[in-house]
């Protein structure tokens, strides 16, 4: 009997591509898209189209599904989106760290509220839109690889699935370029083949993330409080509306006069303080200690190792040497220095293309 | 695979007889009611022999029938255009905590504009109690507006007892009959209301057609402007097939009724004995009593699983069904109408209305007892709260 697989669509052309090559594979499929927020919450331009969870893409997906034969659902997950990612998000902020959504998102909701109901509706597998691999090796131990894409790899989002989710997990998009998805697609004469797309924080409408923390703000009566804004070498120079508007690395947005921009180089929660800095060169930094560690393509190593480690969806992997402590941490030494590392975001880890484990970032070293 | 449709109460499929006497308005008799020549003429005999129809089976005059495009419009108008006509002299309105947001909404938005609200509550099977009635309304309330029965649960209110009260205090009462007409007897002067909406595609008939009754001397502002139509109460060229489907509908409904009711009463028991009897943890939300409940819903809970399972996995079986109701259905946030029977949050989250109709067989409901016990044996095994409970 045909494997039967609940497909996670979210309206774009990527999941909708899947459906076409799954079916095609011949598999029983499935699809569902998650709904995770409701605009309406914090404000942003409801009507923007071509968003996640907007009424315009269940109406695309009712159509796409509809001429490929797929039964559709949507499935509510807006409490839990809200407890736990939109939570986060606005905690992480809070607390000077700037966030991934994205890897909560994954983790928490889709390998976990997501796959549940598959096993719930006796599918086999679930399968997603990402432009990555999932592979395993001789022993049985799953990974995930970057999509051959190099440009749209989404591996980096993923380093948090374990490795139950991993084998229960399709990622058919790994094998294609975004532009070879697109033709798929039009040739498939799938509605979604043209549609735009976003990038962005997918619960944010108008892509300003300060305008939602602030929106939330109000709405959940929480005090982000003005504080001052100190130089590196000890000057105020400022005040800030707030820590969690300002990320490691931010020139624009300061409010500050000065013949030479300023960047953020630390955000100190519990002194409320924001210290800038006009010398660029001091926002490098070779070495951070990163918690939370998943261990995907390596199975909780002893020793130190080199890998290419990668601190921003968006930064070059550079090479540096990982020390592993104890409590799923690591202390992360990078060969050259490297700018603007950012509390709160990811680092992972890679051997070429392979992605051997991630965690998130903690404390920064000079 | 065998198909099941036990979604009757979002909505039904058009009987053949329907359909057939609505054809000929599309076609040959095309005209405009409101046109003077022949075809003209042709569409409003058959507007107003549509009319009379629908008077007579619910015991209203020609004149008080009122053609909509659904229950929805007919339930605004209702609330709206009766509030917004009286506001200068009363401005509170009372409907209950379990209506259809088509009056839930209406009120709402009328609060939202100054208008006084206030909700009356339900007991655990879903009935309202007279006596808050008798608190809550004053010489101020313009309208009361009560469900006859409702829709998730199939629980008839004694709209009879209620109406007596408003009238008393010289308010009106709507009542939303839309899961009543055709299933149980509707008539306006035994009810002893003032406003009564019906749809056409809860009862084989149409989409987008209903009624309004509106009682002689009850006065509304209408919410659309335009021609004469409706004696100027709701304008717009007339739905001249939708009508002549409607009153074909009720009418087709109300020969059958007893009969129907009957049978479906049957197909309820066999449906709700034959669950109960192989899982355990089942609760029905809204009476056991046939007389008390439209029978053909049958709204259960099923402990320790979600309803959005239940459906999905039920629809892969072939047979369909709903949570909550149509309108809200992949929403897990529990009913407000289980909420106000105050069902508890998990239970709520488990429920599932099974609605019967007139294609509904013996067969269909063997093959759901049949189907529904391994879905909820093989989902509890996968939770973790059935797990716990041991």
């Amino acid at each position: 009997m045909a494997k039967k697989v609940l497909v996670a669509v979210s309206g774009g052309v990527d999941s909708s591509t899947v459906l076409w090559l799954l079916k095609k594979e011949g598999y029983d499929v499935v699809a569902a898209h998650m709904k995770l927020w409701n605009y309406e919450e914090v404000g942003g331009d409801l009507y923007q189209d071509g968003r996640c969870c907007s009424m315009e893409s269940v109406n695309d997906l009712h159509q796409v599904c509809g001429s490929l034969g797929v039964p559709f659902y949507v499935l509510n997950f807006v409490d839990q989106f809200r407890e736990t990612v939109i939570e986060y998000f606005v905690s992480e902020y809070g607390q000077g760290r700037t966030p991934n959504p994205c890897v909560l998102c994954n983790v928490d909701l889709k390998w976990t509220g997501f796959l549940k109901k598959a096993v719930e509706l006796e599918c086999d597998y679930i399968a997603t839109g990402h432009y990555a691999k999932v592979e395993h090796n001789a022993g049985g131990r799953y990974y995930i690889r970057k999509g051959l894409d190099e440009t749209r790899d989404q591996s980096y989002f993923l380093w948090g699935l374990r490795q139950e989710m991993l084998a229960k997990t399709l990622m058919p998009l790994g094998e294609y370029r975004k532009s070879e998805v697109r033709i798929i697609a039009s040739e498939a004469g799938l509605k979604t083949a043209n549609k735009s797309e976003s990038r962005d924080v997918c619960f944010v409408a108008d892509n300003d993330y300060r305008r939602f923390l602030e929106d939330w703000k109000n709405k959940n009566r929480e005090g982000f409080i003005p504080g001052k804004i100190v130089n590196d070498k000890g000057e105020e120079v400022g005040e800030h509306q707030g820590i969690a508007f300002y990320t490691i690395g931010q020139r624009k947005g300061m409010g500050i006069a000065h013949t030479d921009p300023y960047y953020v180089k630390e955000i100190l929660p519990e002194k409320n303080l924001l210290i800038v800095t006009d010398n660029k060169n001091s926002l490098l930094h070779s070495e951070f200690q990163i918690e939370n560690i998943n261990w995907m393509g390596l199975d909780n190593p002893s020793s130190e190792f080199t890998a290419e480690v990668k601190i921003r969806y968006l930064h070059p992997p550079s090479k540096a040497k990982i020390i592993p402590l104890e409590n799923n941490c690591a202390r992360v030494v990078f060969e050259n220095p490297q700018r603007a590392i950012t509390p709160g975001q990811s680092a992972v880890f890679y051997d070429d293309d392979i992605l051997l484990g991630g965690g998130f970032i903690r404390g920064i070293k000079n | 695979m065998r198909q099941v449709y036990l979604d009757n109460n979002s909505t039904t499929p058009v009987d053949e007889r329907v359909l057939e006497a609505m054809l000929p308005y599309y076609k040959g008799n095309y005209g405009n009611a409101s046109s003077v020549h022949q075809w003209g003429r042709e569409a409003k005999m058959a507007l107003e022999q549509a009319r009379e129809k629908v008077a007579g089976i619910i015991g209203a005059d020609p004149s008080e029938i009122y053609f909509t495009s659904g229950g929805t419009e007919s339930d605004n108008i209702s609330v709206i255009g009766t509030a917004w006509y009286y506001e200068k002299k009363r401005n509170h309105l009372i409907t209950s905590a379990i209506e259809h947001h088509a009056v839930l909404s209406a009120v709402q938005f009328m609060g939202k504009r100054g208008f006084e609200a206030d909700y009356l509550s339900v007991d655990k099977e879903g009935f309202l109690d007279s006596e808050e009635l008798k608190e809550k309304i004053s010489d101020n309330t313009s309208l009361v507006s009560i469900m006859h029965a409702n829709n998730e649960t199939g629980t008839i209110q004694d709209i009879k007892k209620l109406a007596e009260i408003a009238r008393e205090k010289g308010a009106a009462f709507h009542t939303d009959a839309v899961q009543t007409a055709g299933k149980v007897k509707v008539d306006v002067n035994e009810l002893g209301v003032d406003l009564l909406s019906m749809s056409g595609h809860k009862i084989y008939g149409p989409k987008g057609t209903g009624i309004i009754y509106i009682r002689k001397g009850h006065k509304i502002t209408p919410l659309s402007y335009g021609g004469h139509h409706e004696r100027k109460r709701r304008a717009g060229t007339e739905n001249v097939p939708g009508a002549v489907g409607f009153a074909t509908a009720l009418e087709l409904a109300e020969g059958m009724r007893e009969r129907e009711h009957k049978r479906l009463a049957d197909l309820a028991d066999l449906f709700i004995e034959g669950i109960m009897e192989k899982v355990p943890n089942v609760y029905l939300n809204g009476p056991r009593d046939n007389e008390k409940r439209v029978p053909s819903t049958v709204n259960l809970s099923f402990e320790y699983i979600e309803g959005e399972s239940i459906i999905l996995s039920l629809d892969m079986k072939g047979i369909g069904v709903a949570s909550v109701s149509a309108c809200t259905s992949g929403s897990l946030s529990a009913s407000h109408v289980l909420t106000a029977m105050e069902v508890p949050v998990e239970l709520a989250q488990g429920s599932i209305r099974f609605s019967m109709g007139r294609f509904t067989s013996k067969e269909d409901m063997e093959y759901t007892i049949e189907v529904l016990p391994e879905i909820i044996e093989r989902l509890r095994s996968m939770s973790p709260l059935y797990q716990k409970s041991g």
